[in-house]
């Protein structure tokens, strides 16, 4: 039996190791090799920036390409130059003119030019090609209509390029913030040459992303794809500011279990990781503080009302659910993660001031339950919908615990699984529902456009008129501050109506090295990583 | 010869099952078995129901993970609720999966490999055949996809019951949810049981009593039911007691998936799984639940073992 | 013995049939898609995908398309990882095998010897202890053994990791954990086999003619105690490569159980389909590998 006998040579050598050296920890060769090992939790679902749609593959596809700006590593809100480098806007911000840099590159050497910009941008938007998150360029004037197909002409679109280097863009909108837009990985640029050679534009599921095809622009370039395994990008020599590059590469580890994370992580095999379990919060903080990051990020953790169903349909009901969810005893003793009791929906930021709509209120919201005619023996019971995911269970029991405790309402928990779930949610067929939102982009539309009437992240059927009039006046509004007001009012008259009950808002809590250099604190968590350097630490 | 034997009455004749009880109790390991899980039985089903134990569902976030204490003697888990209460109600849940699954697969099993070993021939061929073909299937996976679909269904029944009687909420809830977990394990592990009671049926065929009873004419049923079958009880009493386990086992398997008994209500598949993530940091909620559960099943499996040792004599010590 | 084969190659391909059917069928009634995501999207973009892999027709019409995809050597591609299913089963594969192999070598290597000796040592402490450890065996989950290898075994070894599958000190504590259960399985049954054989009249009368009873046990008795182990071993080692799901993803190994279960959570028909036709190929030939040991070793058996 041959492999008895490998079994006992390994055995055998392990005995010797046993014996003899200590063995390093597995992470200082890689360090010293400057390669950066990432948990990165589950494996993506493809590395076309135009077909993906989650965080998890958006951590990859940042290393990989590169936007039209680039986002500072330590600093909210400065826009560095990435492709562009240099643009303007005109007084209302929606004539936007971007300059490329003439010695942009493609990592097999091609030229990069907008000629790939509007390639990129109809790819996204055709009607044929599906992209799911082709809605983050609506704002360009004509997108949406044809990406549903209303205008089969491209040139309708707002996209134009006088010349090689030279990109406008024409938004319905005053966007002030577009430069955030074109960080995000739907506003990448795509290689034309290499698509085409591979498959029609609108083509989907061609293999272009293929370690041995891929080509891109940014910092790193696709090395090897192990599916499920690991992930490795290495630099990119054709890249236009390597010299600021101080990394060799990036592996990229799918680890779905957070337990077995923080244990690589301890065990000395990752520089960062994913996330981290509420109790290894705690854990960490105690015994290994120096490596552990909390960091506000940018999302709202939220209960969904189903506004439809008739035992929801008073408001005074829904108010009284709000009232009595004690956030901070949940951040406390649950989630352990440094999180913030949310009052409204959008996380609040210096400029734009959240509206103070729910408060921890138990008696207030007693009073409102029984004004709603719940009083004596008449009882409320619902159904809240949850998932079995990461800490959803612990959530939707403390829930339940506390509107018995206070309200005397009957909770019946619907845990299902996360597909049935998320296919009850857009049915429409539940109560109340667990759920949350990360932003896209740091501005607060992010967090307000899903309630739109038909929406698709939407899923309350919640609607309301004079909301999609005060965001259509917004986005028509010159000036960011009174842009800014106006938002504040919509969402105020939103949370007035009360389709969910804001809980927390986010903090992300991980592991980080200390070796790891150039890595500061985000709102969303999009480390750029042509600033980020490893240094051996000295014994 | 045993002290027993010389002092009993000549006259008395020994029954198959006295003489079974005899080889069990020198069984030591099987008797410490049978004492423990008698045990857990009174633990998990009798004590409960008298309200000394606390209420496994009744949270307290300002005290979660305390160690044991005077109101909590195993101490709490991390939402706050006692520990104790959470082992023994989940025993409750845990142990009625794998005996009802049990049982539905002895049912089945039962039924069709009798009809299988006496009916013979082709009819036998063919049936046995499929028990073949789906001895193929991964056990796991059809498991999960017909616990899934089942559980729709018994979720919907869940909500119709509670609507009509409110008061028995929590009853309702905690045991109809656990019909899929039935019907998925039972339906897809009886092909065992299947293959044994067609193999006891073959041997009894051929046993004289059978020939008088179909040379007297009476029906085939009646010969399965009232001759074959009784005689059969032992190798299905073993059979069931050898894989009550392995449904526990399965049920915690699925626990741990996500797929298995809901939230708020505890088994041991669910302590165990949670437990398992609370290792490095409280591993208490982990190391409790681990033991209950392993000398329940052990129990369970020396047990069996040594009822098959009791039960068949050409297994005996001597 | 080769019409045998031939049958039972047959046999086997109604068999991969049969489990492909159910689980085409079963996976399409439960509800939910293979699109539904957390940031949902617009309902022609849904229908767009839908059409591309045919979930707009009815099961039937899907059934015959994707036998007409079979035949062609294709096995399609996964809705949810928008890759060929052969490619992630092909990516996935070997250190499956790995796995499966490591770990049936530890479980034959452990369990058939210590149920021999428990046999010949009947009812003494060895044979008492050794089937404590494997009753222990078979009744501790391995999502409980797992991280306990991984986080007291693991961190006190140097070279051992407590996860990864990077060089091959990372099979051992793996293959050590799936091993370890069926070891105790094929424990418990070599035992059993090993007594039955033990207790037949060919046994006394070898003893009775003065043969050694070390030439008793290996000539005669261990050829046909472990009828029932060899029996175990074929559909074991199928298990193993396919049902190491909770190995896995503890271990972060990147081998083929995780499909199995994800798949089905996920609604990935495909690829479910494709692991579930792969799982009913290596049964069919783990079982025909192991009815020919058995006929190697009990000439009576030969069909």
């Amino acid at each position: 039996m041959r492999n008895a006998h490998l079994i006992h040579l390994l055995l055998g050598i392990g005995a010797l190791a046993l014996v003899g050296c200590e063995g390093e920890p597995p992470i200082d060769s890689y360090t010293a090799k400057k390669i950066l090992v990432l948990g990165n939790s589950t494996e993506p679902q493809g590395l076309d920036p135009q077909i993906v749609t989650g965080v998890i593959e958006s951590n990859i596809i940042r290393a990989l390409f590169e936007g039209l700006c680039v986002e500072h590593p330590s600093k909210q809100g400065v826009h560095l130059p990435g492709v562009a480098e240099t643009w303007q806007a005109n007084d209302d911000f929606t004539e936007w003119t971007f300059h490329l840099r003439r010695d942009g590159k493609w990592s097999d050497g091609t030229p990069l030019t907008t000629e790939d910009f509007l390639f990129s941008y109809q790819r996204i938007l055709h009607p044929d090609f599906g992209a799911d998150y082709a809605s983050m360029l609506y704002y360009i004037q004509g997108a949406e209509a044809y990406n549903k197909g209303e205008a089969t002409d491209f040139s309708t679109v707002g996209v134009s390029a006088p010349d090689a280097y030279t990109l406008k863009i024409s938004l319905k909108a005053s966007i002030p913030f577009l430069p955030d837009l074109t960080k995000h990985y739907t506003w990448y640029p795509v290689p034309k040459h290499i698509i085409l050679k591979h498959g029609a534009m609108e083509q989907r599921n061609t293999p272009w992303t293929e370690p041995e095809n891929l080509v891109s622009n940014g910092a790193f370039v696709l090395k090897e794809w192990r599916l499920n395994d690991y992930i490795y990008a290495e630099k990119n020599p054709y890249y236009w500011d390597k010299h600021t590059v101080k990394l060799k590469g990036i592996r990229f580890l799918p680890i779905s279990n957070q337990y077995t994370e923080a244990r690589m992580f301890f065990n000395q095999q990752l520089h960062a990781t994913y996330g981290l379990a509420p109790e290894m919060i705690e854990y960490a903080a105690g015994k290994y503080n120096e490596y552990l990051r909390q960091e506000t990020y940018l999302g709202t953790n939220f209960i969904r009302f189903n506004v439809t169903d008739p035992a929801l349909k008073d408001l005074r009901v829904r108010q009284a659910l709000a009232l009595s969810i004690d956030s901070q005893a949940i951040i406390t003793h649950i989630l352990k993660g440094g999180q913030k009791p949310a009052y409204g929906m959008v996380p609040p930021t210096e400029d734009y001031r959240t509206p103070q709509a729910v408060t921890f209120d138990p008696d207030r919201a007693k009073q409102l339950l029984e004004e709603a005619g719940y009083t004596g023996n008449k009882k409320l019971r619902v159904t809240l919908l949850s998932t079995d995911r990461e800490v959803s269970k612990r959530l939707s029991e403390a829930y339940q615990d506390m509107w018995k405790k206070h309200l005397g309402v009957e909770v019946s928990i619907e845990q299902r699984e996360w597909k049935t779930y998320l296919s009850r949610m857009s049915g429409l067929d539940y109560q109340l529902a667990l759920g949350g939102w990360i932003g896209d982009y740091p501005d607060p539309t992010t967090f307000l456009d899903m309630w739109k009437t038909g929406d698709g992240n939407n899923r309350t059927g919640w609607s309301n008129q004079d909301y999609e009039l005060l965001l259509a006046k917004a986005e028509q509004t010159k000036d960011p501050n009174q842009r800014l007001r106006i938002l504040e009012q919509a969402e105020a008259l939103f949370l007035s109506e009360m389709p969910i009950i804001p809980v927390y808002w986010y903090t992300t809590n991980y592991l980080l090295h200390t070796a790891v250099k150039g890595w500061h604190p985000l709102l969303l968590n999009n480390h750029p990583y042509k600033f980020v350097d490893l240094e051996l630490l000295q014994n | 010869m045993s002290k027993e034997t010389q002092q009993q009455p000549i006259s008395k004749g020994h029954s198959l099952w006295s003489d079974a009880w005899l080889r069990l109790k020198k069984n030591k390991m099987a008797m410490a078995s049978l004492v423990v899980l008698i045990i857990v039985g009174v633990l998990c089903f009798i004590v409960p129901a008298f309200s000394i134990i606390a209420d496994p569902n009744t949270q307290d976030l300002n005290n979660t993970f305390l160690s044991p204490n005077s109101s909590n003697w195993l101490g709490t888990d991390q939402s706050g609720r006692d520990l104790l209460a959470r082992l023994l109600y989940g025993g409750q849940i845990s142990l009625l999966v794998g005996i009802v699954a049990t049982t539905v697969s002895v049912i089945i099993g039962l039924v069709y490999g009798a009809i299988a070993g006496y009916a013979g021939g082709k009819t036998d061929s063919l049936m046995m055949r499929i028990v073949d073909i789906l001895y193929g299937l991964p056990f796991l996976v059809l498991v999960i996809l017909f616990s899934l679909l089942i559980s729709e269904h018994a979720k919907e029944l869940t909500d119709n019951l509670v609507t009509r009687w409110p008061e028995q909420e929590v009853f309702i809830k905690k045991f109809v949810n656990l019909v899929p977990l039935f019907i998925a394990i039972g339906a897809l592990g009886w092909l065992t049981m299947a293959r044994v009671a067609r193999a006891q049926v073959l041997t009894l065929k051929k046993q004289e009593f059978v020939e008088a009873a179909v040379s007297l004419g009476l029906s085939h049923r009646r010969i399965l039911l009232r001759h074959i079958m009784p005689n059969m009880l032992g190798p299905i009493i073993v059979y069931a007691t050898l894989t009550v386990p392995g449904f526990v086992l399965t049920e915690a398997t699925l626990s741990f998936l996500g797929l298995g008994v809901e939230s708020p209500n505890s088994s041991w598949g669910i302590l165990l799984s949670e437990g398992a993530n609370y290792m490095e940091t409280y591993p208490r909620l982990l190391v409790i639940p681990s033991i209950t559960f392993c000398m329940t099943l052990l129990a369970l499996n020396f047990l069996g073992d040594g009822l098959r040792d009791a039960l068949d004599p050409k297994a005996a010590k001597d | 013995m080769l019409r045998t084969v031939i049958s039972r190659l047959l046999q086997g391909i109604i068999v991969v049939f049969c489990l492909l059917l159910v689980t085409f069928m079963l996976v399409r009634l439960m509800p939910g898609d293979p699109f539904s995501g957390e940031k949902a999207h617009a309902a022609h973009i849904i229908e767009k995908n839908k059409e591309r892999f045919h979930l707009d027709k009815s099961n039937s019409e899907q059934f015959v398309v994707y036998l007409g995809l079979l035949a062609r050597g294709n096995l399609g591609d996964s809705p949810v990882k928008e890759q060929p299913v052969s490619k992630i089963i092909r990516h996935s594969f070997p250190a499956s095998l790995i796995l499966g192999i490591a770990g049936i070598s530890i479980a034959i290597l452990i369990g058939i010897p210590a149920g021999i000796l428990s046999a010949l040592r009947k009812n003494s402490y060895i044979d008492y202890s050794t089937m404590v450890v494997a009753m222990a065996g078979i009744s501790i989950p391995s999502f409980v053994v797992a991280p306990l290898l991984a986080g007291h075994v693991a961190t006190r070894i140097p070279f051992l990791k407590v996860a990864g599958w990077g060089d091959p000190f990372d099979w051992v504590l793996p293959a050590l954990t799936l091993g370890l259960a069926t070891a105790a399985y094929l424990a418990r049954i070599t035992r059993g086999g090993m007594l039955e054989v033990l207790n037949q009249d060919y046994i006394r009368t070898a003893h009775a003619k003065g043969v050694r009873p070390a030439v008793v046990v290996t000539k005669h008795a261990i050829r046909g105690g472990i009828i029932p182990a060899v029996a175990y071993i074929g559909p074991a080692f199928a298990m193993l490569i396919t049902g190491s799901f909770i190995i896995e993803t503890i271990f972060q190994v990147p081998g083929m159980g995780q499909h199995f279960v994800n798949a089905t959570k996920d609604r990935d028909y495909f690829l479910l389909q494709g692991v579930v036709i792969l799982f009913g190929v290596l049964i069919v030939f783990a079982n025909l590998v192991a009815d020919i040991v058995l006929a190697m070793l009990n000439p009576r058996i030969r069909a």
